[in-house]
């Protein structure tokens, strides 16, 4: 197809961060962190509470604007362009670049509206679009089956794995092409879990996936590559497979086999 | 994992690499005691060896339920995984190499009359040079060493040369005297277990070689020769 055709040899990763650098106030949270994040991949970011993973993900989206004492130096490239460039419009990249996070986030609002949200702030105002928005947009979250008889019941009623994949729905109505993912199934029981990691993987397909989790081997589960993160370094980097069975690195070999502390 | 939880695998590691080098040690003595009731005769040391085969099995599965069991409850990654794997592995050649003991000793126990031997000094050289290598690739094992378990892979080249002599000195003699030939053959047998004993020890530094560097041998040179 063209599209093979047009694909080059060695193909441009979807985000290329450069020696990127982040500081709240005087206190730096990353160093220098180089990482290329390919495109239809799950990427894993692990490592130790406050290394410096979440404020990593927010620089993917420019979430870090939000927090008053954040500067971000370097620079971060979507599909080629600089995402911290002057012009760039910063609601038009998050709907690009979207993020879930921890605590799944429903809005207290029937499940339809919750799905309807972002179509609707974009503009669409047709029934018949936001129907098959939210319809199309829940079956990708694999959620349709169970919540299709009950749309106009309020979202909070839903179980907390239920909740997070609405809001991975929530998500999709977007169209993004870059789903973050903060911790996505830290709060979940190990059934509802699976359904996220399934979830991931089935949507690896069409978007490009990062993940940032705790569980070591929900990490070697689902990802592609992993990036392990320590005091707001970026330590090492590779396959997934490569980092589980043979890392280069010491401190990587440690922290994933529980030698730390 | 809770570093009291690590500490207890660590201490699970160590104890599955010290019954490794048990049943390494036992396979050792039996390479030894199968060759000398050979050369000597020695019908009893030959049942011994015979029946000490089940004991080097017993470890086998011993260590293989304890890998087995590792794997479910540690879901080791990295250096651990590779040592778990690799002693898994290591087992099974161990195993092999107490098998060709006994069929020493079972020939050892059937040849009444063992006077080929005489000209034979490849034979005992060649159960020699197999002990030293299993003891320095079990070495090499312990101390995580490479260049030991790469000296130990070069070191077959030499049992494979004392193997190509004894073939040919069979030949020989059993070409000028005929009545040579039930002796010769059962003697060529021990040789071409001896040869497979060294081939097992290579399997053994070859997997060494992955548990220390993550890649096998084949991936550092290319003259690999470690045949399963
Ligand atoms: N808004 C903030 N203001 C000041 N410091 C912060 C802020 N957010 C995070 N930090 C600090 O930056 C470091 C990295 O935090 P974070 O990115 O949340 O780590 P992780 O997600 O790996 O646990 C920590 O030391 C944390 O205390
Ligand atoms: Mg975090």
């Amino acid at each position: 197809m063209a599209d093979a055709l047009q694909q080059p040899a060695l193909a441009q990763p979807k985000l290329a961060v450069h020696d990127l650098n982040v500081y709240y106030g005087n206190f730096q949270a990353l160093h220098a962190i180089d990482l290329d994040i390919q495109e239809h991949a799950i990427t894993a970011l692990i490592g130790p509470s406050g290394c410096g993973k979440s404020t990593f993900l927010r620089c993917l989206n420019r979430m870090n604007d939000l927090i008053a004492d954040a500067r971000v130096e370097g620079s971060v490239l979507l599909d080629g362009e600089d995402i911290y460039h002057p012009r760039v419009d910063v609601a038009a990249l998050r709907k690009r670049v979207g993020m879930v996070f921890q605590r799944a986030n429903p809005f207290p609002m029937s499940i339809y509206d919750n799905v309807a949200y972002g179509p609707r702030i974009h503009g669409v105002r047709s029934k018949e679009r936001l129907n098959h928005i939210v319809e199309s947009s829940l079956r990708k979250a694999a959620l349709w089956d169970e919540v299709s008889d009950r749309l106009n019941k309020n979202a909070m009623g839903l179980s907390g794995g239920q909740q997070q994949r609405l809001c991975i729905a929530r998500l999709l109505a977007v169209e993004p092409e870059v789903l973050l993912m903060d911790e996505p199934a830290s709060a979940l029981d190990p059934i509802s879990t699976m359904h996220i990691e399934e979830l991931m993987i089935s949507l690896k397909d069409a978007y490009t996936i990062v993940i940032v989790t705790h569980n070591m081997q929900e990490a070697a589960r689902v990802s592609d590559t992993t990036a392990f993160f320590l005091n707001g370094e970026l330590v090492e980097a590779g396959e997934t497979e490569q980092i589980f069975h043979a890392p280069r690195e010491e401190r990587t070999e440690a922290y994933i086999s529980g030698r730390f502390g | 994992m809770s570093s009291s939880s690590r500490t207890r695998f660590d201490q699970e590691l160590t104890d599955l690499a010290h019954n490794l080098l048990v049943m390494g040690s036992a396979v050792e003595q039996q390479i030894r005691d199968a060759v000398t009731c050979l050369v000597n005769h020695d019908l009893k040391l030959a049942e011994q060896v015979i029946q000490n085969d089940d004991i080097v099995d017993h470890y086998h599965h011993q260590i293989e339920d304890e890998s087995i069991r590792l794997f479910a409850t540690q879901q080791p990654v990295a250096s651990d995984l590779r040592t778990i794997t690799t002693a898994l592995k290591i087992i099974v050649d161990l195993e092999r190499i107490s098998d060709y003991a006994e069929n020493i000793a079972q020939t050892a126990a059937r040849l009444e009359d063992p006077s080929l031997l005489t000209p034979l000094a490849d034979i005992p050289q060649m159960a020699q040079i197999a002990q030293t290598m299993l003891r320095d690739v079990l070495q090499a094992y312990v101390n995580r060493d490479i260049s030991l378990a790469e000296e130990v892979y070069q070191t077959d080249d030499s049992v494979d040369q004392r193997y190509r002599n004894v073939f040919d000195t069979l030949r020989h003699l059993m070409e000028s005297d005929p009545r040579n030939v039930y002796q010769g053959m059962e003697l060529l047998l021990v040789a071409r277990y001896l040869e497979r004993i060294a081939d097992h020890i290579t399997n053994v530094a070859d997997w060494v070689i992955y548990m220390v560097s993550g890649t096998h041998r084949r991936n550092h040179k290319n003259n690999g020769k470690a045949e399963a």
